[in-house]
């Protein structure tokens, strides 16, 4: 059963693949790359388990980590096209439109 | 439990999947022109080939790839995309022939000298035999660890690797120091620019996808 969750997993990180690959337009690429992360993520959970060694959920969850950052950097990157604007601005009346 | 009976098969199955899905990514990001796509393309494969890793039981290493590959390296790709143009120009045919060359000639020059090399799995190597073969054979009992190396690095050595460890973490902290971030960094400074462009962006479409 784990083993077909396991498959499952796999031929979905494809599906994904697939659409980095093809992608029109740069957000179905981030978006294929951010599911791939989860995908990996998840793939490492389930494998721990398939091989007997359930220690493997403790890296999945560095992983998790991991992968929010490059998501953060991607999504910087569009909104501001710069890496020098800090993401908690303080109040000094420039409008950074949007925002919450 | 037929996961345990079919857990050779399995694993053997999933490595090929895996290597397949790097085999496939790494000729896409050989062909295609769109930098951003390559380097989205690059941590989709740091993030295979660090799941790969731990499939192989090599999970220190697996989290440097993880960690550097798919964690770090993107953001600073990102940010060398900013200083330059957004796709890469097309090559003409014949016109990296002679890196082709040197490439070819380093190569048979390399295959020439594995033939001086033990052989693969050769019991009388300097690397199998000795010290070795004594940690091969004390390394189950002592840590469980399948992977000799992993097994060394992390818990043979892992008052040297927690120093190493250390002590990047701190060069990386006097950089950032020196440096800074945000509106007060060096080169937020240099630059005399403190307006970014706030719009978004209008038409993010890299044109050459296929």
């Amino acid at each position: 059963m784990t083993l077909a969750a396991l498959f499952a997993v796999l031929v979905g990180m494809c599906l994904l693949l697939v659409r980095a690959l093809l992608g029109p337009t740069l957000y179905d690429r981030v978006l294929a790359v951010n599911s791939f992360g989860t995908k990996t993520v998840l793939l490492l959970g389930l494998l721990g388990f398939v091989m007997g060694r359930p220690d493997f959920l403790d890296i999945a969850i560095l992983y998790t980590l991991i992968n929010f950052v490059s998501t953060i950097a991607v999504l910087k990157f569009f909104r501001y096209r710069s890496f020098q604007v800090p993401l908690a601005r303080r109040g000094d009346g420039i409008s950074n439109g949007g925002d919450n | 439990m037929t996961d345990a009976v079919l857990g050779g098969t399995g694993t053997a199955l999933i490595n090929i999947l895996l290597l397949a899905i790097l085999f496939v990514v790494a000729i896409a990001i050989a062909r295609l022109r769109s930098l951003f796509a390559i380097v989205m393309l690059s941590g989709v494969y740091s993030l295979v080939s660090a799941a790969w890793y731990i499939l192989v039981d090599a999970v220190d290493v697996g989290f440097t790839e993880a960690a550097v590959g798919a964690g770090m390296s993107t953001a600073v790709l990102l940010g060398a995309m900013l200083l330059t143009a957004r796709t890469a120009k097309p090559e003409k045919p014949f016109s990296r022939l002679g890196p082709f060359i040197v490439c070819l000639a380093v190569g048979v020059m390399l295959i020439y000298a594995t033939i001086d090399l033990p052989a693969l799995g050769d019991p009388t190597s300097p690397a199998n035999a000795g010290v070795g073969l004594t940690f091969l054979q004390v390394n189950w009992y002592d840590t469980g660890v399948p992977n000799v190396v992993t097994s060394v690095l992390a818990s043979y050595r892992g008052f040297d690797t927690l120093g190493e460890t250390a002590v990047v973490f701190t060069a990386g902290l006097a950089v950032a120091l020196l440096l800074g971030f945000g509106e007060r960094s060096l080169a937020e400074t240099l630059r005399r620019s403190p307006q970014p462009e706030t719009r978004p962006p209008s038409v993010p479409r890299d044109g050459d996808a296929t």
